[in-house]
């Protein structure tokens, strides 16, 4: 396969998990503009949002203070923002469109419907929509896009970088929702565990999907050690950091007995394989004795580093 | 008044090509008919056959319009036709060949050596080399139209990229899907041939030093050229890697693709791209594309470049005038197909005819193409002929000029029904180890009525093209 195509392919899955997250974390504002204040204002809330997004400093320079409507514009329907929900899904499309024969009709079609309906929410006055509607529309169409990847695409070079994509975004998505949650709320190690600490907890399991799935894991009453232990350890937790790791080492142990290369032997491996030792090592109270932000940014860089390798190896056709 | 030949309809009577036809026009019902179109129209935005035109405002995602009537050749009509595109395609190559090694036309004195040495088209870097078996163009596209029954002219002929050959093979499939019944009733040619005979046509000139299977890839500008859709048909179609520069790079003495599993040998290179964006070492030191290297290896017989580097010179329309010459020269025969008259404004005497007969005449600028850039004389103000004529005092040798032609018509479906259009034919010929005509082309519909201008930049359709099997 053309280096390209599997380029293209890779950022397909990207900007698809991208645009579900920005458009979770949307969702996740709303909610709490309707909760009353306790204690802090909304308005940090949505600066915290728009960090958690990387985006404060473009917002800030075209709209200046954080006010919910411009927020919503700018995350969901704003072009300039490269990040937002529309720019996303635009170049999910566009991507799947310069390797349209690498797919199959049915993920051709899920995006390019997603594409068009895009134009007519577009077209209709803000009014008319709910911003939780918009939403769960974005994650219907993301849910969409991987049922047909199920469904439909051969299990061969195209559909691992597919799933490799998926898996690299969430790992760094899901590491970045709880950086900036910790990083803006919880200053202090002593503030682990106050009720103004579980609340924004919950708000990061409401974030991620999984707050009921994180009551059927523990039962019990909300403590961070349990929520860190959910999204950072547990295999079982669909978006936890250690179950991103592990589907982007199995995507990458595919690719290489699909190239039938000798195993565990490329680089991109070695290093997947390495984080993957580590998190399974790992305990909860380790984590917060070396300080979760710390923890997160050397987890964020070492999935930047496994991406570029995987982008030295494979995307770049220089050789391997 | 000029009569134009209508191809289903002589006088009251159907021409027996269309007689599977009438029945089927006259009992549908526009309920059915519009249903139809709208079926149609969704099926190709549905696989994505637009035409995508960017920079202009407006949805980048356009549809070319579809009739749905098809147009219709008989067996006899359509073997006339091959002989005759068929010859050109031969002569065409030979004549490539030629003013790219000893030139004997030129010096033989039938065609002037200005309008082949200090054409633009003209590649230099290429002049000397052979390419595998001495084809430089592997797909012409031979623009015809017709004015009776018996009379074809070759408008121009395309030997660098001609593109369209989709529409004719989506056309087909989309009419087969609605209209199946038609299928049954009348015994139609097949056009699926095409691709399997583009692939053989290509790998049939793999370069010298290529062993075993050739491996085969389409050369794109890219998802943001009009005619990407098309690229990437014919690379799925064939089965083989549609690429872009940035894709390809050239060592020692081989060109390579970048592939997931490293570099990946190329042979023959099908190019959507014009000669100047080959190689920026070879041809534009400005330009940031095409793959630098790349004509060294072509020229030591590494890679096949399809069409060849500098094919180009001989589909100018100053080059035109002397195809049927080049048919006698280099074949020995009579040429099969007209071209029509033709004044180089380049020539006093033809120049001082062009300037007294504006109003009747079709001018069109020599390097010119889509239908921009012209006088169609009959339908123009006093105005436009006036500012034509200044260009033509300014610049002579730019111009051409042709009798307005009395193109025929079709059916065609319209808004009130059924009524006759004009078209165009552009059949596609491959010429590699074979030289072969799949039965069938583009036709190209000018919808408005009226209309001479078949050009879907100005308002031109398509149309499924038949040929009946005996």
């Amino acid at each position: 396969m053309l280096s390209r195509t599997a380029e293209n392919l890779f950022w397909v899955a990207r900007y698809m998990e991208r645009a579900e997250t920005m458009a979770r974390l949307l969702e996740v504002g709303a909610r709490i503009a309707l909760t009353p204040s306790t204690g802090h204002g909304y308005r940090s809330e949505w600066e915290s949002l728009l960090q958690a997004s990387g985006t404060a400093d473009g917002f800030s320079e075209k709209y200046g203070d954080p006010v919910q409507r411009n927020i919503e514009s700018y995350l969901f329907f704003d072009r300039d923002n490269p990040s937002s929900v529309v720019s996303c899904i635009e170049r999910a499309r566009e991507n799947a469109r310069i390797v349209r024969t690498a797919i199959t009709g049915q993920v051709w079609d899920t995006l390019n419907t997603a594409f068009q309906e895009i134009r007519q929410i577009e077209r209709q006055p803000r009014s008319e929509w709910e911003i939780t509607e918009l939403c769960e529309w974005v994650a219907r169409q993301s849910a969409l896009l991987r049922g047909a990847m199920d469904g439909t695409m051969l299990r061969n070079d195209g559909f691992f970088f597919m799933n490799l994509g998926y898996a690299l975004e969430r790992a760094d998505n899901t590491a970045r929702l709880i950086d900036v949650k910790y990083f803006v709320l919880l200053p202090s190690v002593e503030m682990v565990g106050s009720g103004l600490d579980n609340y924004q907890w919950q708000v990061l399991l409401r974030a991620l999907q999984s707050y009921r799935a994180f009551h059927w894991a523990y039962g019990g009453e909300l403590t961070a050690s349990k929520i860190m232990h959910f999204l950072i350890l547990n295999p079982a937790s669909p978006r936890s950091l250690i179950s991103a790791t592990r589907k982007a080492m199995h995507h990458l142990d595919n690719l290489e007995s699909f190239y039938e290369v000798e195993p565990g032997t490329g680089l991109p491996q070695m290093r997947a394989k390495a984080i993957m030792t580590e998190l399974n090592q790992t305990q909860v109270a380790e984590i917060i004795d070396e300080g979760l932000h710390e923890f997160l940014t050397r987890f964020i860089g070492e999935v930047g580093q496994l991406t570029a390798l995987v982008q030295q190896t494979y995307l770049s056709g220089d050789a391997r | 008044m000029t009569e134009y030949f209508n191809e289903m309809f002589d006088g009251g009577k159907v021409r027996q090509p269309y007689n599977g036809l009438d029945g089927w026009m006259r009992e549908m019902p526009s309920e059915l008919r519009a249903m139809k179109q709208a079926e149609a129209e969704a099926l190709f935005r549905r696989i994505g056959i637009t035409f995508a035109v960017y920079g202009e405002g407006g949805d980048p995602d356009r549809l070319i319009p579809f009739d749905m009537f098809p147009r219709v050749f008989t067996q006899p009509e359509w073997r006339k036709l091959e002989r005759g595109i068929k010859q050109r395609a031969r002569a065409l190559n030979a004549f490539l060949l030629d003013v790219y090694g000893r030139g004997e036309i030129v010096r033989a004195g039938r065609i002037p050596a200005r309008l082949v040495y200090q054409n633009d088209a003209y590649e230099r870097a290429v002049s000397g080399f052979i390419p595998p078996r001495g084809i430089y163009s592997h797909i012409v596209g031979v623009d015809l139209v017709r004015t009776g029954p018996d009379q074809f002219y070759v408008l121009e002929d395309n030997c660098r990229t001609p593109s369209g050959v989709s529409y004719m093979l989506e056309n087909r499939e989309i009419m087969m899907r609605m209209f199946p019944q038609l299928f049954r009733e009348n015994r139609i040619e097949p056009v699926d041939g095409y691709s399997d005979a583009l692939r053989r046509t290509l790998a049939s000139v793999a370069p010298t030093k290529c062993e075993g299977e050739p491996t085969v890839a389409i050369l794109t500008p890219g998802h943001f050229n009009s005619a990407y859709y098309e690229h990437s048909f014919l690379a799925d179609l064939m089965g083989v890697e549609l690429v872009e520069g940035p894709d390809l790079f050239c060592e020692g003495g081989f060109c390579w693709m970048r592939t997931t599993e490293g570099p990946k040998k190329l042979d023959v290179i099908y190019r959507r791209i014009d000669d100047a964006f080959l190689d920026p070492l070879c041809f534009r030191p400005d330009s940031m594309l095409g793959i630098p290297g790349l004509m060294d290896v072509y020229r030591s017989g590494g890679v096949s470049i399809c069409s060849a580097p500098g094919a180009g010179v001989a589909d100018d329309k100053a080059i035109y005038t002397f195809v049927p010459e080049m048919v006698r020269f280099y074949l020995g025969e009579e040429p099969l197909l007209e071209n029509v008259p033709t004044w180089q404004c380049a020539k006093k005497d033809d120049c001082k005819y062009v300037l007294e007969n504006l109003s009747e005449l079709v001018v069109k600028e020599v390097h010119g193409s889509g239908g921009y850039g012209m006088l169609v004389g009959p339908k123009s103000t006093k105005e436009q002929i006036e500012n034509f004529r200044h260009k033509i005092e300014d610049n002579p040798e730019n111009y051409i000029a042709q009798p307005t032609l009395a193109l025929s018509t079709t059916p065609t479906f319209v808004e009130e029904g059924v009524a006759p259009r004009h078209v165009d034919l552009r059949p596609y010929c491959l010429v590699g180890e074979k030289v072969e005509l799949v039965p069938g082309g583009l036709t190209r519909v000018a919808l408005t009525e009226g209309s001479l201008v078949v050009n879907s930049s100005q308002g031109g359709g398509v149309k499924d093209t038949w040929v009946l099997a005996e």
